[in-house]
């Protein structure tokens, strides 16, 4: 039986509450936990097949028309099986698309593109081959400068609202500067891999991807079959932040090669080509625009962004999302423009859009907040909007005020000039942002089967990158089948399990886990009819079921396995409310008065994103946010060469992510909500929101430290410096 | 990797002899040569495996110190003599890299590693370290962690090291064991080599050449300060390094000792600042003179153009702490 449900309103009756087995939300450990510590829960490069051999990828050394690769000399080499120089895509696939990525058309449009795959017996023949094969490119010259790129305007995404310009004019104060963000990268802990064999016309791929069921599709399609005749297995994902939305090159080469050669074949990205053959954040330059009334009530807001990508490719960082809804002000113009660069293919990273836009959004906020000698967070709370800013419909649920309320009482908020701490060589500040994050709802199935035994199995094609949806689902499922969550098995990673929506735009939780939910109110629907009572009077609790002062263990009810799936679709839901979540951050800083150097000392977050699951792995995902925005504000650029584009410092040694040293202690706040309008368990997504303005709340206690504006990310030493020595002068 | 034959020297000897081949190194802790080796940027056809050598061991030396060219990063730093004696080369150790690499990292090793320059470090871009007469892709490229002092038009690169940067604040030697047996030693002072015409040659090592020892002099006392900047506050390389090695007697400046990391392609010292302060009553005034003809000679490359004012910063606030001036 199969339990459907479209979201078309809100979803009131919150069942959920009403359960009695007590776990849901708990701090539960992770079940995949003592495999992933002990190394026995197998990552995709980890696979061994029989007979299996090992592919590398090889990049176009520079930009132009393909022109013959000296295939010979290498083919000779010892242990090469062959080299592939067709059919490889210029990049991956874009998330959430059935098709398969673009094929390069025999060009390098961008430095470090995959264009052939060298297989030999082992990985070490294989690298050697791949390093020593030349690729001949007859050169053209790239366009790396977005400002002499040809650029577009997408018409969805352009806004203009009453009059902005007329706004600035007659506003009391005013704000207009331009911010610069560098590109970021993804940088997950699991490097790109995948491992293809085939039986007959049948493919299967042990791969680390993020949304299964369009994974398998890209593939097909790359590969001109039939979807039905793929198998996509990714059990366990080290990390992705939206770099294994896609397939990339990996996955396509794999495939060919296995299929041509008879054998199975193993390709695993080095780390420098996961920097440059998967997606990195576009740039962004942003000129954001603030008009105020005297009680700094905004009357305007502005957003123009310019940002970057591959010819043809659709995806655009949605810088301006959040500036959709987060403040209110009649006068509201966005400008998104779109510069088509010969750089690394751009696609979704960590909340695509609000990370940055946000980010820098509220650092302008700040700006405006010290122009109208106001307390920042009083600031935020004077203009937020009690409707959706743009067309007037309700919002879900807004829960910005008690964040930034609850949020700065919990750090000590306290409103100070610049420059008014100092600890020897170190001005001490503190800086808070705001944080909106859209929220949405995405279809996903899951199969659950529970047994006489009172033995639970959740079955999807799920994926946990990480984030810790073995967990959630098992608790999901014991809440509502009264079972203690070690007698469920949550079985993921599977495209012969039932679709789910995968793991993306905070949406993997909410959206699979109702279809979890789903299926289990189905199998608790036929117990209660077999009970002869409805299923809101049915308590179910340790196994048993418990009706009218009667405890009646399942295997009473049950001879055999009832097996249920649930099914759940986005609907009206989305269009008739403004759903999102919201949070705040607040950030204690030290600056190096010599040096420039800052150092985070310490940082609070409050966040509301419905229903808590998981409160262990829900917290985790926003320590996760905190320091993804420590990393962006100070240390994390992809760093172009100025001549042809190529990422400089493609390695980990030389792109800054935070070590330990730069993460002081972290605290993180979830405030309780339920939202109705999100879906059956009013739960809505949490991995992406603690990103969205974390990095502002560093920048602004730079500011507050030490009277230095930083506007072009990240704020290294030699930035911070220059301020100061402005300063002084 | 390109296929290489492995080695396993059994004594010292025979490691510098059979080192003398063409296109053969030495591995010891294989931190940085294998990663060089993985990218195709080092390849040799032959490694010499050293780390079984009785190459280890801390022991005096005179009134100094002799340290066995295998002892790793992490035993030197930990050694209750180097921390009491020559504090400066400790914090350096611990400034540096991870546990990890400490652990694996060796004395002789660590004095050889290789720039970070990220052209060297890449096969598709040219640069005269890796074949000379290629040019230099750092000069009109990415250059913010390149060097201001001692650059040519042929290279810009830095070492990376900030043990070494202690060892010639503190006058270390090295010991070291030629092919055909003959040992000699070398002033730290006098074994590194700037790029000038020849990039590619960054020290005075002849072909299988062995460093087997480092000695330090006798102890000299005062404040030792190792002050590193950098972006991340752990395991990333200096964009400017300070050690500084100073005594104040009877309200003078009565020895001064000064290197500094991330600004050359050796660690740098300049005898003329060190001269300059000799014999001086501390001042803010003193430090800033001495920081400004520091850098009379720098350069910057547009990114790195920042290392100056930092370098003249740092140098002046170490001054400070180690002499406790303030301004």
């Amino acid at each position: 039986m199969k339990r459907h449900a479209k979201i078309d309103g809100p979803q009131t009756d919150r069942r959920l509450d009403g359960m009695a087995q007590g776990v849901l939300g708990q701090p539960l450990d992770r079940p995949d936990g003592p495999l992933k510590v002990t190394g026995r829960a197998t990552y995709a490069a980890e696979v061994r097949l029989d007979r299996m051999v090992h592919g590398v990828l090889v990049r176009a050394p520079r930009v132009g028309t393909l022109n013959g690769f000296d295939t010979e000399r290498v083919r000779g080499m010892a242990g090469v099986l062959a080299v592939l120089t067709e059919g490889l895509p210029r990049n991956s696939a874009q998330g959430a698309i059935a098709k398969s990525p673009p094929g390069n058309e025999g060009k390098a449009q961008y430095v470090g593109q995959p264009v052939a795959l060298v297989v030999a017996e082992t990985l070490e023949q294989a690298t050697h081959a791949a390093w020593t094969l030349e690729v001949g490119i007859m050169p053209s010259i790239p366009v790396i400068n977005p400002h002499a790129a040809p650029t577009e305007f997408p018409e969805k995404k352009q806004r203009d609202l009453g009059d902005l310009e007329a706004a600035m004019a007659e506003a009391a104060a005013t704000l207009d500067e331009t911010y610069h963000t560098p590109t970021l990268s993804s940088a997950p802990m699991e490097p790109h891999a995948s491992i293809a064999e085939w039986d007959g016309e049948r493919l299967t791929l042990h791969g680390a991807y993020q949304m299964l069921k369009f994974n398998r599709k890209q593939l097909a399609e790359a590969l001109g079959i039939d979807p039905s005749a793929v198998r996509v297995l990714a059990p366990y994902v080290g990390g992705g932040f939206g770099s294994k939305l896609g397939i990339s090159a990996e996955a396509v080469g794999a495939a060919l090669a296995a299929r041509m050669l008879g054998r199975p074949v193993s390709v695993v990205m080095h780390r420098r080509q996961v920097f440059e053959m998967t997606t990195r954040r576009s740039q962004t330059q942003q000129r954001i625009r603030l008009a105020a009334d005297v009680d700094g009530h905004l009357l305007g807001i502005g957003h123009d962004a310019l940002v970057s990508n591959l010819p043809g490719e659709t995806f655009s960082e949605p810088v301006q999302q959040g500036t959709d809804f987060n403040y209110a002000a009649p006068n509201r113009k966005v400008v998104h423009e779109v510069a088509r660069l010969n750089l690394i293919a751009c696609g979704s990273v960590r909340a695509p859009g609000e990370a940055v836009g946000v980010t820098m959004f509220e650092v302008a906020m700040d700006e405006m907040a010290h122009r109208l000698n106001l307390d920042p967070v009083e600031f935020r709370l004077r203009n937020i909007p009690d409707h959706d800013p743009l067309d007037g419909k309700p919002f879900s649920s807004n829960m910005l005020a008690q964040a930034l309320t609850e949020g700065a009482q919990r750090f000590g908020w306290r409103h100070q000039p610049p420059r008014s701490r100092r600890e020897g060589e170190w001005w001490i500040g503190t800086g808070m942002s705001a944080a909106v994050r859209v929220n949405m709802l995405t279809e996903s199935e899951a199969r659950v089967t529970l047994t006489p035994e009172g033995r639970a199995k959740v079955e999807t094609d799920m994926t946990d990158i990480g984030t810790g949806t073995y967990a959630i689902l098992t608790q999901i499922a014991a809440e509502m089948l009264g079972l203690p969550v070690a007698q469920v098995e949550t079985v993921l990673g599977d495209t012969d399990l039932p679709p789910a929506s995968g793991s993306g735009g905070s949406f993997g939780a909410a959206s699979s886990g109702s279809s979890v939910y789903l299926a289990c109110l189905e199998i608790r629907s036929q117990i209660a009819a077999r009970l002869g009572i409805a299923e809101e009077d049915l308590t179910l609790k340790d196994g048993h079921a418990i009706h009218a002062n009667r405890t009646i263990p399942l295997s009473q009810i049950l001879d055999a396995p009832i097996t249920t799936e649930g099914h759940v679709e986005p609907g009206d839901s989305g269009k008739i409310a403004r759903n999102a979540t919201y949070g705040a951050h607040f950030a204690e800083v030290a600056v190096n008065d010599v040096t420039g150097e800052t150092r985070v000392r310490r940082m609070l977050g409050t966040y509301a994103c419905g229903r808590v699951l998981n409160v262990k792995t829900a917290t985790s995902q926003c320590h996760g946010g905190l320091i993804w925005g420590i990393g962006m504000a100070l240390t994390e650029e992809l760093i172009h060469d100025p001549r042809d584009g190529h990422a400089v410092n493609r390695d980990l040694a030389e792109f800054h992510i935070p070590v330990n040293r730069d993460v002081p202690d972290l605290e993180v706040y979830l405030l309780p909500e339920r939202d109705d309008w999100a879906n059956p368990i009013q739960s809505k997504g949490i991995g992406e929101l603690s990103i969205c303005g974390a990095g502002a709340s560093v920048i602004n206690a730079i500011h507050a430290a030490c009277g230095v504006r930083i506007r072009d990310l990240p704020a290294t030493p030699d930035k911070v410096l220059a301020g100061l020595m402005q300063i002084e002068s | 990797m390109r296929p290489f034959d492995y080695l396993r020297a059994e004594s010292p000897d025979a490691a510098v002899q059979a080192a003398a081949a063409p296109e053969t190194m030495f591995i010891a802790g294989g931190t940085n040569l294998l990663d060089l080796m993985k990218l195709e940027v080092l390849a040799p056809a032959r490694l010499v495996d050293i780390t079984r050598l009785d190459l280890g061991g801390i022991e005096a030396d005179g009134d100094g110190l002799r340290i066995g060219a295998l002892v790793p990063n992490s035993d030197l730093a930990a050694d209750p003599r180097v921390r009491r004696d020559y504090p400066l080369l400790s914090r350096a150790l611990l400034a540096g890299a991870t546990g990890q690499l400490r652990n694996k990292a060796t004395t002789g090793g660590n004095l050889l590693q290789r720039t970070r320059c990220y052209y060297f470090h890449d096969r598709d871009t040219p640069c005269n370290k890796r074949t000379l007469g290629d040019g230099c892709s750092a000069i009109h490229g990415v250059n913010r962690n390149h060097a201001i002092l001692g650059t040519s038009e042929h290279c810009i690169a830095t070492h990376p090291s900030d043990m070494a940067v202690a060892l010639r604040a503190l006058d270390a030697e090295l010991e070291l064991l030629s092919p055909n047996g003959s040992r000699r030693r070398v002033a730290l002072a006098d074994f590194y080599c700037l790029p000038g015409d020849t990039p590619h040659v960054e020290n005075i090592l002849e072909p299988g050449e062995l460093i087997t020892a480092v000695i330090l002099p006798a102890p000299v006392g005062g404040r030792q300060i190792y002050r590193k900047v950098r972006d991340r506050a752990s395991y990333a390389f200096a964009l400017v390094s300070v050690a500084a090695a100073v005594r104040v007697e009877d309200g003078l400046i009565a020895h001064v000792a000064l290197a500094f990391g991330g600004v050359a392609h050796m660690p740098w010292r300049d005898g003329a600042v060190e001269g300059f302060l000799q014999h001086q009553p501390p001042s803010p005034a003193l430090f800033a003179e001495a920081a400004s003809r520091l850098t009379a000679q720098a350069r910057g490359f547009g990114a790195n153009d920042f290392k100056i004012p930092l370098l003249q910063r740092t140098l002046a606030a170490v001054l400070a702490e180690a002499t406790e001036v303030t301004a």
